[in-house]
């Protein structure tokens, strides 16, 4: 079932220049993403990733288009407070920089948050923010000060406070971009936790497409329209036309798709191992 | 330099003090500070300064941060002092160099004076900012100013803002230290000309300051939006301290030190100011 459903879903920031050359940063989008599924959504700076992403859970409000949400219309004018705010404590939101997504000085108190916006009962904020921080692996932490952490340690602190507010969908916006390695690494595998394991519906914002290539479906933004949409398999096969949007490609499908001129190999090979293994076939079978 | 700062900063701990009701505590230091300007002689002071390294040694916040968030302040005591000891006139001279006379009474000003600034500083900060965090503190003011809805003051609104401030004290210090080693990597120049030029050097320091506060208020502010926050209707807390038998002793303590201090002053009245 899908969880998301939109129809020609379009945005634009200002809507004073009304009639006139109001510029559309999100331009007729349809789609519809699947509950429990992992989706990657790439573009370059400026393309409405975040917009997009924030139209999902409400925090902007399209100007045009349907939006359905868990089955439910949320787009129409009649939506009360309540609901929306509903939607989003259903849908979390993780962002880049982590400085400015913690509220407060200690660990437990920020994760402790979205539950005390919502007015959940203090013993149950408890249960709540101790199993969040069981989940991220930061419950050693719980009385830290936020700004003693690291930066990855401080995303997982991030991901905990939204995972307190019991979300059934979590859209990371660029959250890995300002990370080390091993943050990076760290938080693609909490992302990959959730996703398996909790079930929750991951969208992951990203420019790294080593992290772009472990999600189930990749769909390409380019000026606010949806430009490429599929597996990442099937994504990445459109070399040329990701390029001419000012995308990479994952270093092995680049490195496959410069031989292919003179070897004739498969296009979309995203994996190492598995480039590694044609290469090798092909060069025990002497075709090259 | 800037990382030296400890003040509004929080040392999570598990003492009498931590686990006080942040609203009297507020009450405990306004109290607090109230007896240290009540002192007067000698023994007084001697008295709040042993309150003082007790209220320390019951805090457990370590003695380098004491020592550490006594350096900024060391300007200050050091001016206090020549001043004293140097313009106060008095009956018993000490000393005299030319024109510089040095009367025990000035040697005296100066070190119960020294005495009160510390006091006044570090052991404010021991009862409320070190032991109590953000969230508490802006808690306990937010109780402490209920009333003052009733006059139509947002209360609420003016406790996060509080709280949100005090948290982004180590970020800003962070990111001024930034804009300062990138101006200087641009020929910025912070340390020489006079007062005026180098009021002037700061401009560059603050105009980037002032641009990225506002970025991060913008951040945080869509960020909260998406963990639901809508300002203090409906709102529930994690942990509320309920002042407790003990809290209400502490409190009963520090009334008592403003008689204890004016009762020293009055019965062993040496060497006051
Ligand atoms: N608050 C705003 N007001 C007006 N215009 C905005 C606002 N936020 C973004 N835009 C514009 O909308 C367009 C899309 O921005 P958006 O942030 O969605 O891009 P993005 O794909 O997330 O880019 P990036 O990769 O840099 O994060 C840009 O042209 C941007 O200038
Ligand atoms: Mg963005």
């Amino acid at each position: 079932m899908a969880y998301f459903e939109l129809e020609n879903i379009s945005f634009s920031y200002d809507e004073s220049a009304e009639g006139g050359e109001t510029k559309k940063v999100i331009d007729g989008v349809s789609l519809e993403i699947e509950k429990g599924s992992f989706v990657c959504v790439l573009g370059h700076n400026g393309s409405g990733k975040s917009t997009l992403a924030k139209i999902l859970n409400l925090v902007l409000t399209p100007t045009s288009g349907r939006l359905v949400i868990g089955g439910k219309e949320v787009s129409g004018p009649e939506i009360s407070e309540d609901e929306i705010f509903d939607i989003r404590r259903r849908i979390g939101m993780v962002f880049q920089n982590p400085d400015n997504q913690l509220v407060t000085t200690i660990v437990e108190e920020d994760v402790a948050f979205g539950p005390e916006n919502l007015g959940v009962d203090p013993e149950e904020i408890r249960q709540r923010v101790d199993s969040a921080l069981q989940t991220v692996g930061m419950s050693e932490y719980a009385k830290h000060s936020t700004h003693q952490l690291s930066g990855g340690q401080k995303q997982r602190v991030a991901i905990a406070g939204v995972l307190a507010m019991q979300p059934e969908c979590i859209i990371f916006d660029e959250s890995t971009a300002m990370l080390d390695p091993i943050g990076r690494r760290d938080i693609m595998s909490t992302i990959e936790y959730l996703n398996r394991e909790r079930e929750i519906t991951v969208i992951h914002i990203t420019h790294n497409m080593d992290e772009a290539v472990r999600a189930d479906r990749i769909i390409v933004i380019n000026d606010g329209k949806i430009y490429l949409d599929g597996t990442a398999k099937e994504v990445f096969s459109s070399v040329e036309k990701l390029r001419r949007v000012g995308l990479d490609v994952p270093q092995v499908t680049d490195l496959f798709y410069d031989l292919s001129p003179y070897l004739d190999l498969p296009s979309g090979v995203i994996d190492i191992e598995e480039g590694a293994a044609v290469l090798a076939d092909r060069l025990k079978n002497g075709k090259a | 330099m800037l990382k030296d700062i400890t003040m509004g900063q929080f040392f999570p701990g598990e003492s009498l003090l931590h686990k006080m009701n942040p609203s009297l505590k507020i009450i405990a230091t306004v109290l607090y500070i109230v007896a240290v300007f009540l002192c007067k002689s000698a023994a007084a002071f001697a008295f709040i300064f042993t309150i003082t390294v007790l209220i320390i040694i019951v805090s457990g916040v370590p003695a380098k941060v004491i020592l550490r968030s006594v350096r900024p302040l060391i300007f200050i005591l050091v001016f206090t002092t020549v001043y004293n000891v140097f313009f106060t006139k008095g009956d018993t001279l000490l000393f005299s160099l030319g024109f510089v006379r040095v009367y025990r009474e000035g040697v005296f000003n100066a070190v119960l004076i020294a005495v009160r600034i510390l006091c006044l500083l570090v052991g404010s900060s021991v009862v409320l900012t070190y032991t109590t965090s953000p969230i508490m503190l802006t808690d306990g003011l937010e109780t402490l100013l209920k009333p003052l809805t009733w006059i139509g003051v947002d209360v609420h609104t003016f406790a996060m803002m509080m709280s949100i401030a005090l948290r982004f004290i180590p970020t800003l210090i962070e990111e001024t230290d930034k804009i300062i080693s990138a101006q200087k990597a641009r020929g910025a120049d912070f340390e020489s000309g006079n007062l005026i030029r180098r009021a002037r050097a700061l401009i560059p320091i603050l105009v980037p300051l002032f641009a990225s506060s506002i970025r991060h208020a913008v951040d945080l502010a869509t960020a909260m939006e998406c963990r639901c926050y809508r300002g203090g209707r409906g709102r529930t807390k994690m942990t509320t301290l309920r002042p407790d038998a003990a809290d209400w002793i502490v409190l009963l303590f520090f009334a008592l030190l403003i008689p204890a201090a004016i009762l020293l002053n009055v019965y062993v009245p040496f060497f006051s100011i």
